[in-house]
């Protein structure tokens, strides 16, 4: 359903402010969305005075030090630090990104971290990604091998390997899927952008059996058509890949098949 | 634990607007608001059919220069509307998946729409 305003109970308030120094001219200020179950209180906005000399260069640096020094209530999902688990993914200064991989901007004084865009919140910056989960298990995110008698391993030609190029770096950090209007609305029914890239990935494998089958499930009103070549997935992925052209890809599928 | 039901991040009022989405929702708008103008087109040809006195009334009517007014948006719709298509056609034949075309294109689509505006409400109506 299209419902463009926050339901009351996900009104932001104005929240506290932790670490403010006499002289804060150098100190760059955090803004962080909490909210906590227990408290039963709406969501609010922190404010964080972090001296930028005392912490790392990344987004997820500076989170890290207002655990540490600040707020050892402060939640996040966090693991690799280098952009390959996927688990830091939230929205910083307005776009999704992962926060390892997003360096603070020297010259701006303030930063906004949000969780991922139109999803249910645990708490702080942690979402809620069951129903992503549920959607990539939908697709059957495995290889499906043909019958194979010989003992040998599955060969495949350079050229079949290098259509997974571009398709295979996807870390399932769901930037995309919350950065599309179209998933915000229509979540529950529309697949998004990283579920499809991943369907695609396993479309366009030489070595899987099940294509038809693949490209015949996907052929929905919902599933893959809510995609309307907004663009925001492939203008938000931390890893740069394209999953709008993942999609067109299928929808092309879907016509010559 | 209270069972609270969880709330819903912030998504439109706080996602940055981006040139990708923002065109895309204005092509929306300037359909939606197409679609409404189709019976002005529509009461056009009517008149045609009803014959030279109706169609002069008509034509007098609609020369009066804050009605000409309207034209100008129903323009500036049409031509973002039709430019946008073209480019919609692009991707749908599956080419100009880069960010770098579809940001050129874009921009392109937006300034050719407006000079296109210009140009016929200049030369045409007024």
């Amino acid at each position: 359903m299209v419902e463009f305003s926050l339901p009351r109970n996900s009104k932001i308030v104005e929240g506290k402010t932790y670490g403010k120094s006499k002289n804060s001219n150098n100190q760059k200020i955090i803004e962080i969305y909490r909210w906590e179950r227990d408290s039963g209180k709406q969501p609010r906005i922190d404010k964080f005075y972090i001296d930028p000399d005392t912490c790392g260069p990344m987004t997820l640096d500076a989170l890290m030090h207002i655990k540490n020094e600040l707020d050892p209530s402060l939640t996040f999902r966090r693991s690799c630090r280098e952009g390959i688990c996927g688990s830091c993914s939230m929205n910083i200064d307005g776009t999704n990104n992962l926060a390892c991989l997003k360096p603070l901007e020297k010259n701006t004084k303030k930063v906004k971290i949000y969780p991922l865009p139109h999803m249910k919140v645990i708490k702080d910056l942690v979402p809620d990604l069951k129903e992503f989960y549920e959607q990539y298990k939908s697709i059957k995110p495995w290889l499906r091998p043909k019958p194979n008698n010989s003992k040998r391993e599955m060969i495949q030609s350079q050229e079949d390997r290098k259509k997974l190029d571009g398709l295979y770096e996807c870390v399932l950090c769901a930037c995309c899927s919350t950065s599309c209007p179209s998933y915000w609305w229509n979540g529950d029914k529309f697949l998004g952008p990283a579920i499809l890239l991943q369907a695609y990935r396993f479309i366009v494998d030489s070595r899987d059996k099940d294509r038809k089958e693949r490209i015949e499930m996907l052929n929905d009103a919902f599933k893959l058509y809510r995609c309307h070549t907004i663009m925001n997935c492939t203008k938000t992925c931390p890893k740069g890949l394209n999953p709008a052209k993942a999609i067109a890809s299928i929808k092309k599928l879907q016509i010559s098949s | 634990m209270k069972n609270t039901k969880l709330p819903i991040s912030p998504h439109l009022q706080i996602y940055k607007p981006q040139i990708t989405s923002v065109l895309s929702i204005t092509h929306r708008i300037t359909g939606f608001f197409l679609s409404f103008t189709l019976p002005l087109l529509l009461l056009w040809l009517f008149c045609i059919f009803l014959g030279s006195s109706v169609y002069n009334s008509f034509i007098t009517f609609f020369s009066y220069t804050p009605l000409k007014l309207i034209l100008i948006p129903i323009t500036y719709a049409f031509s973002y509307h039709m430019l946008n298509g073209i480019r919609h056609l692009i991707w749908d034949c599956g080419y100009g998946f880069s960010l770098r075309f579809s940001s050129i294109s874009g921009v392109l689509i937006v300034t050719l729409s407006i000079l296109i505006t210009i140009v016929i409400n200049l030369i045409i109506v007024f």
